[in-house]
């Protein structure tokens, strides 16, 4: 499907990371890369540490083991704020909009990183600040527009159905224009029409724009579709990475889906 | 109009500027338990700390005039004193809530009580506890135009109050919906997560809230003590800000608006048409009876959002 994308050099690799949580081990050991431009795919039974993996990556948990390097620099664990400012941006599997917020204000908030006047202009809503609203506003409409999301504007989000909610969080995502997009379960809950609008969503912020995205999703025809490569986690460990075929071809995925005992 | 109306009407006008001052406390109490969850215990001393640094700034007898000789101007006076509040807002986050983050409530409000003694004593040692007169020029006395016109006394002092709350509220509208911090606060007090997400710094988010809590505390405090002197006593509004909570819910800004004026309107209807039948003096309780009495009826208050417990 992406024959012509550049894929290009390693941004973001983890390297046996290993997270617990008292005596649960969410992750172990685990190490994978992923590269410019390309859709990784993570997939894995329920509770195989696929959430905690993106959590890690952004910062929200810290890793006991292991490092991680993003775009040349290695650390022992990110900071949300710090890889929100760096270029990674994120959806949840459990929405987390600002439900009281309407939609135009909640893709606002995904500008936050690049608005930069002080609060004392703001507090004055004058000058600087008020140009500096109105540039980053025609940038929220364009990612409307984009998501097909006109219509539900100035609806508090807290109203919207499940489908448009995803919808509009994966908006918050890219007003932050990043560089290394995570999504935990986008089209999880959806109708297939729903599925089918995301998937192309998703595809076209990766051929138009370049965007990096790393994904988690349940459906595996979705995830052979369009995913570049995939990694396979069971019970924290790493059981699987390659390509959706050589994926598919390997017997530890085949008996973990099957629920073969370990 | 018949006398009986009238005095019926001064009451309800009066209770509405005494209530205009509750309202401006728990504003201070709705930003930060909005933005963070934390039930800050020290609003009131916010306000007490406030009004004593302003009139360190700008009275004779005051710190600036022992140290220099000479005092400031009111505005400068005022703004120096938003200052410090801010600074006071920075002190707050960098030694106390950094190491509480994500603590159970209960211990961040008991951090908040320490807060209001640290606060307290602070103010004590720096400003001294003795009751001091702050004046700042507001107008005193009944107003002659609602005397004359509709033969109502009220007090200028409290027109002006009304009025410079309903600026604040305005400004502090503004603020909130149309800028980037102000959306970020809204953000922040959504979902935490979230707002973590998009890049938004926690810490510097509770800066700013506490820096507005305090300017409105700052308010609070002049109004409050251009009416009855600066002294202790002041810290214990703060007190009556819970019931005007209870009222109008701890999440919302309106509420605390509204709330306030309810607390203030009932607190004088009932001291002279009820106080009687208990022998007076029901101003000081009457305000938690209401309350109470609310909670059992709508414990989320007016506005406040409901609370349902995710299983
Ligand atoms: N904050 C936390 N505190 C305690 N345990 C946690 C926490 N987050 C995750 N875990 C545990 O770590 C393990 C992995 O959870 P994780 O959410 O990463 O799985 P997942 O692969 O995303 O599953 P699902 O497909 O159900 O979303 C689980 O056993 C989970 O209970
Ligand atoms: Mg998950």
């Amino acid at each position: 499907m992406h024959e012509n994308k550049p894929i290009g050099d390693v941004m973001l690799s983890v390297d046996n990371i290993s997270l617990s949580f008292g005596g649960v081990h969410a992750l172990e050991n685990i190490s994978f890369n992923i590269r410019e431009h390309e859709i990784r795919a993570i997939i894995g039974p329920n509770g195989a540490g696929k959430s905690s993996m993106l959590n890690v990556i952004n910062g929200f948990y810290h890793p006991q083991e292991g490092t991680i390097t993003y775009k040349g620099q290695t650390r022992k664990q990110m900071k949300p704020h710090e890889a929100a400012r760096t270029g990674i941006a994120r959806t949840f599997q459990n929405i987390a909009l600002f439900k009281g917020m309407s939609t135009l204000d909640n893709i606002m908030t995904g500008r936050n990183t690049m608005m930069k006047k002080g609060v004392f202009w703001q507090a004055l809503h004058l000058g600087p600040a008020l140009n500096e609203e109105l540039e980053h506003r025609e940038f929220v409409e364009n990612i409307i527009d984009f998501l097909e999301i006109e219509h539900i504007r100035k609806t508090p989000v807290g109203r919207l159905p499940y489908g448009l909610q995803k919808r509009v969080e994966l908006g918050r995502a890219l007003a932050a224009q990043p560089e290394l997009l995570l999504l935990d379960e986008p089209m999880a809950g959806m109708n297939l029409e729903e599925k089918e609008d995301m998937c192309r969503f998703i595809l076209d912020v990766n051929d138009e724009f370049g965007t990096t995205i790393a994904l988690i999703e349940h459906d595996m025809g979705v995830v052979m579709d369009i995913s570049d490569r995939v990694v396979v986690l069971d019970y924290g460990k790493k059981i699987g990475d390659g390509t959706p075929d050589e994926v598919r071809a390997n017997q530890d995925v085949i008996d973990a889906y099957l629920g073969v005992s370990h | 109009m018949s006398p009986d109306f009238l005095f019926f009407l001064e009451i309800i006008v009066s209770g509405l500027m005494a209530g205009v001052m509750y309202s401006l406390v728990a504003l201070g109490f709705v930003l930060i338990f909005k933005a963070s969850g934390i039930f800050n215990f020290a609003q009131g001393v916010l306000c007490l700390f406030a009004a004593l640094a302003l009139y360190d700034f700008i009275a004779p007898g005051g710190w600036v005039d022992r140290w220099f000789g000479f005092t400031l101007p009111v505005w400068l006076g005022i703004i120096m004193t938003a200052g410090v509040m801010v600074i006071v807002a920075w002190l707050i986050e960098r030694l106390v809530l950094r190491y509480l983050v994500n603590q159970a409530p209960i211990i961040l409000f008991m951090a908040t009580i320490g807060l209001a003694y640290v606060l307290e004593g602070m103010g004590d040692i720096l400003f001294g506890s003795d009751v001091k007169p702050l004046d700042i020029g507001l107008p005193q006395g009944a107003s002659d135009y609602m005397l004359d016109t509709f033969g109502l006394y009220v007090e200028k002092l409290e027109i002006v109050a009304a009025f410079v709350a309903a600026a604040l509220v305005a400004v502090l509208a503004v603020f909130f919906q149309k800028t980037r911090i102000g959306r970020a606060l809204r953000a922040v007090a959504d979902d935490h997560q979230a707002a973590l997400s998009v890049g938004i710094s926690l810490r510097t988010i509770w800066v700013i809230v506490w820096s507005v809590a305090g300017i409105v505390a700052m308010v609070a405090g002049i109004m409050w003590g251009s009416k009855s002197g600066v002294q202790f006593s002041l810290s214990l509004i703060a007190l009556k800000a819970l019931p005007v909570l209870i009222l109008g819910g701890f999440t919302s800004v309106p509420g605390a608006i509204i709330g306030g004026l309810i607390i203030g309107v009932g607190e004088k209807l009932a001291e002279i048409y009820v106080g009687p039948l208990f022998g007076g003096a029901i101003e000081n309780w009457f305000a938690y009876m209401l309350a109470l009495a609310f909670l059992l009826v709508r414990p989320q208050g007016l506005f406040g959002e409901k609370i349902i417990e995710r299983v």
